[in-house]
């Protein structure tokens, strides 16, 4: 596939692509620079003014630095937590050898179709007896439901690729099970467990239904319900609401940039092996 | 290996114990919940075991059926488009020139972002006649004068699902460039060789070869665009009135919305039965192999 | 050192699937063993089950005395040399062949010692340092044989270690090997398909196949005596010469055995042979023991049908007038040519007979061509 008026057209269709795929980014920036009024008068594609006013507003007034926080904090400990515990039961899955494990595969990819919205009430019911509504604990339990199921399937994927036959080599020059678990495989697959982090965190961090649910307040609102639910006092403050789109946006994509490569493994590994 | 199994099960305890915990004791639950009525604004009414009495309702239930009808169209659009643009994507990735690493990062940041910043970003732009959508559009000359997107239903699905495939066509093409990748570059050059041009090569080496993943990416989709929420949620809200509304949404309503507990858990177990037919179906189609087997 | 022994060894995998059956070897201390058979004859299960990394259904392993058949592979004290090498990639090449001495919570400096004195025989001295991604295949060999020499086991286990090089690597590093064996005494098994790398390692040869163990002896004895008629046709290139045929009722009868004629095709033989089962037979003859004469002189008449040029020899394939096909070895001159009609004769005393219905190979001998 390789004629030169093919090559040239395919070329101008992907610039065409990357741009459709960047203008929105591009838009909300400009807009989060605009002032209000002038945000839906003969919009222009380069900025006219450049003010700092919503940023300003966004996290004097706002206190947007809140969910900032709470959506780290949530979607660091669930990532931290599943990796843990998902990493050991990767090893099983991918290494030892007992009955039932088909069963718990399948479970275990089962799980990962479940549409949130048929657990919301019990869990909502849940939380509520235990006290958890608008709590820390309150979002981290219901996020294991998709980061451990995810967490599994991803290391699962990657643990099998790598070779057997390391880990025999050290078992026949003396290592125990654990020892060769620490001393090998968990050193070869560091990357695999650091790019299913990455992944896990992004879930954690954009997912919305859960969040909305089972907080209250802005005390503990985490980052897209924080947005979702700016309300001004005559308008939708579209200003600051892209302000803050372009404040969510930024570190994912300085986070998406680097790790592009992991990113796209990850993806893969997990995904096509099923 | 005795000793082996045990270590297995014991390794794979806490996780198991976890989701099973979280999400299949929520699930029965529910299941519970859906044969009561539990009306929470009509506490009076106490919580009476009703059998399939909600499930009757369901089945007729305009606003449900209509809802069941805007899922399906949303995710078979959606579905088409992405898998369409994303096998262009994918194509083009699979190659090497200057820039890839650029290319691919750009295309993966929709994907990376919160749905709901995506749907705001989707909904500014159409917003008012003076978004840039319409100033767009207008200019090209594709349209005559700026629409009010979101106050008709047809107009409305337009924004919705160019949100969608936009944030999503990244995810899709990655599934479909890492099918390509195991395909055997000597394929392509036996065919070269043997006078097959570019397109015949498209239509009799990549795609055959690409059903897996296209399978695959089919099995996520659906089941994505099933249970899609946070983008309609946002973007339209359902609206206008209830015409964009997915069952999601439509349960979402009924259960925080309405509190309409048992009617609301019902319409859950129907979305999850619907779910799980389709991922059945898939799988029986595909025979996707369930782990357990390497060597 | 110590002696390996597998003792009436079973290995039924869960779907039924039989790897070996009452299965017993033994590899002598100090002696190099070598297990050859086709892919899929259990030889390198034999080996995972000798190295404890799998386990038996059936049957007893020991090394030395000990019986290890319930042990793992740590306390086997057993040294192993995997075919793609299983090299640690985040280790450097020092750490890895100090990888089992350190396990075992071995004093560094006895560490360091050994490892540079293995270093320093196998010529890694100057990539000590390196990591394995950056050294050649030869190299990741040497390795991975120093890191099994660095922990003086009882036993070391070979599989198919020369299959991922080059042809000359192959041969070189083959006498390497072989010099290593005389040098350390140490007892070996060397599991590999390559019937000509067997034959010039091994003490002692065991052939494998489909899991049944067919014959264990020296090379010159399988060579020269091949139990069955498998062990025959796998051992020696070009592969023997079968022609199947009758033998005829006994024509006479003796202390050692009657006289029959043997009939195949255009062949007619005298043999002198124990009571055979069956009057099917399969007779054998090695392309290295048919001398390749002008025409009228020999037993058959042939015509050639491929000459290969091997430089120290000839290798000509030919065909009989019935249609049989033989390959012979003959001397580099005078040059065959294709088309070319030649005779084909026997060298006494090394034609073999083996039963047509279970291969065994049947004890005859002072074989006479018949008049044609």
């Amino acid at each position: 596939m390789t004629l030169r008026p093919q090559r040239w057209a395919f070329g101008a269709a992907l610039a065409l692509l990357v741009l459709f795929t960047l203008f929105p980014f591009y838009w909300a920036m400009v807009a989060s620079f605009t002032p209000d009024a002038a945000l839906f008068r003969e919009p222009s594609l380069w900025p006219r003014t450049i003010i700092l006013d919503h940023y300003r507003a966004l996290f004097v007034e706002r206190d947007f630095l809140t969910p900032i926080r709470n959506s780290l904090v949530v979607a660091g400990t669930t990532t931290v937590f599943c990796l843990v515990v998902g990493t050991l039961a990767a090893y099983a899955l991918a290494r030892l050898d007992f009955k039932g494990k088909p069963a718990i595969m399948a479970f275990i990819l089962a799980v990962t179709m479940f549409p949130q919205i048929s657990i919301v009430s019990p869990l909502y019911l849940l939380l509520r007896s235990l006290r958890l509504i608008d709590t820390y604990p309150g979002l981290i339990m219901p996020y294991m439901t998709f980061a451990m199921p995810l967490t599994v399937w991803i290391l699962t994927g990657s643990i099998r690729q790598i070779p057997r036959d390391l880990e025999e080599a050290a078992h026949v020059d003396g290592a125990s099970r654990r020892q060769s678990f620490t001393k090998i495989l968990l050193p070869l697959a560091v990357p695999s467990i650091a790019t299913t982090g990455i992944l896990t965190f992004i879930y954690c961090w954009n997912e919305f239904l859960f969040a909305l649910s089972f907080t209250l307040g802005p005390e503990r609102q985490t980052v897209p319900v924080a947005i979702a639910l700016f309300r001004g006092q005559y308008q939708v403050p579209w200003g600051q609401i892209l302000a803050a789109a372009v404040v969510a946006t930024a570190p994912v994509a300085v986070m998406v940039l680097g790790f592009q490569r992991r990113i796209v493994q990850g993806l893969t590994a997990g995904a096509v092996k099923g | 290996m005795k000793y082996e199994a045990r270590l297995g099960w014991m390794l794979v305890a806490p996780a198991i114990g976890v989701i099973g915990l979280i999400a299949i004791f929520p699930l029965g639950w529910t299941l519970w919940e859906s044969l009561h009525m539990h009306e929470l604004r009509m506490p009076w009414l106490g919580n009476p075991f009703i059998g399939l009495g909600n499930y009757a309702e369901i089945a007729g239930d305009p606003r449900f059926w209509a809802a069941l009808g805007h899922t399906a169209f949303f995710t078979v659009t959606s579905i088409s488009l992405e898998l369409v643009i994303g096998l262009f994507l994918a194509l083009a990735m699979n190659r090497a020139y200057r820039g890839r690493g650029l290319v691919r990062a750009a295309i993966l940041v929709p994907w990376a972002i919160p749905t709901v910043v995506a749907a705001l970003l989707w909904r500014f732009m159409f917003e008012s006649e003076s978004g840039i959508a319409n100033a767009i559009l207008v200019d090209v000359g594709i349209l005559d004068q700026p629409i009010v997107w979101f106050i008709e239903t047809a107009t409305a699905w337009v924004p919705v699902i160019l949100a969608d495939v936009w944030k999503t066509t990244p995810f899709v093409a990655l599934l479909l460039l890492a099918g390509l990748q195991n395909i055997d570059l000597s394929l392509y050059e036996a065919a070269a060789v043997d006078g097959a041009n570019g397109w015949w090569q498209l239509r009799h080496i990549t795609l055959p070869l690409l059903k897996p993943a296209i399978l695959v990416t089919l099995i996520f989709r659906t089941l994505d665009g099933f249970r899609v929420f946070d983008l309609i949620y946002v973007l339209t809200g359902g609206g206008p009135g209830t015409s964009t509304e997915p069952v999601a949404l439509y349960t979402f309503n009924a259960l925080l919305q309405n509190l309409r507990f048992g009617y609301g858990s019902a319409l859950s177990v129907v979305i999850f039965a619907i779910t799980f037919g389709l991922a059945m179906l898939y799988v029986k189609g595909l025979g996707v192999r369930l782990g357990g087997e390497e060597r | 050192m110590a002696r390996i022994a597998l003792e009436h060894v079973d290995k039924v995998y869960a779907n039924g699937f039989v790897a070996a059956r009452d299965l017993s070897l033994e590899a002598a201390d100090g002696e190099l063993l070598v297990l050859v058979g086709p892919s899929g004859s259990g030889k390198s299960t034999v080996l995972r089950l000798m190295a404890g990394l799998e386990q038996v259904t059936g049957g007893t392993i020991r090394i030395g005395e000990r019986d290890v058949t319930d042990l793992p592979p740590q306390k086997r004290d057993i040294a192993m040399v995997f075919q793609n090498y299983a090299l640690y990639p985040h280790m450097t090449v020092r750490e890895n062949l100090g990888f089992g001495l350190s396990i075992r919570k071995q004093p560094v400096a006895l560490i360091n010692e050994r490892v540079r004195m293995v270093a320093s025989s196998l010529g890694l001295d100057a990539m000590l340092d390196r990591k394995p991604a950056q050294l050649s295949g030869g190299q990741r060999q040497r390795v991975a044989l120093g890191r099994a020499i660095v922990r003086e086991p009882l036993a070391f286990l070979f599989d198919e270690p020369l299959s991922n090089l080059d042809a000359q690597l192959r041969v070189e590093t083959r006498v390497e090997l072989s010099r290593l064996h005389q040098k350390l005494g140490a007892t070996m098994v060397y599991v590999t398909h390559d019937q000509s790398e067997a034959l010039t390692l091994g003490d002692r040869i065991a052939v494998l196949r489909d899991g049944v163990l067919q014959q264990v002896a020296s090379p010159m004895e399988l060579y020269s005596r091949p139990a069955n008629r498998f062990v025959a046709g796998f051992i020696g290139s070009p592969a023997m010469n079968f022609i199947e045929g009758t033998l005829s009722a006994e024509t006479t009868g003796s202390e050692s055995g009657g006289r029959f004629t043997f009939k195949g095709g255009d062949l007619v033989l005298d043999v002198r042979c124990d009571s055979p089962a069956s009057s099917s037979v399969v007779l054998g003859v090695r392309p290295q023991h048919l001398e390749v004469v002008g025409d009228a002189d020999g037993m058959l008449r042939a015509e050639v049908t491929l000459v290969e040029p091997m430089g120290n020899e000839q290798i000509v394939y030919v065909s009989l007038s019935g249609g049989e096909r033989l390959v012979a070895v003959a001397p580099p001159e005078p040059p065959m040519k294709q088309g070319e009609r030649v005779a084909i004769r026997a060298k006494r005393d090394a034609v073999h007979l083996f039963d047509a219905k279970n291969g065994v190979r049947l004890s005859c001998g002072g074989v006479q061509p018949s008049r044609d």
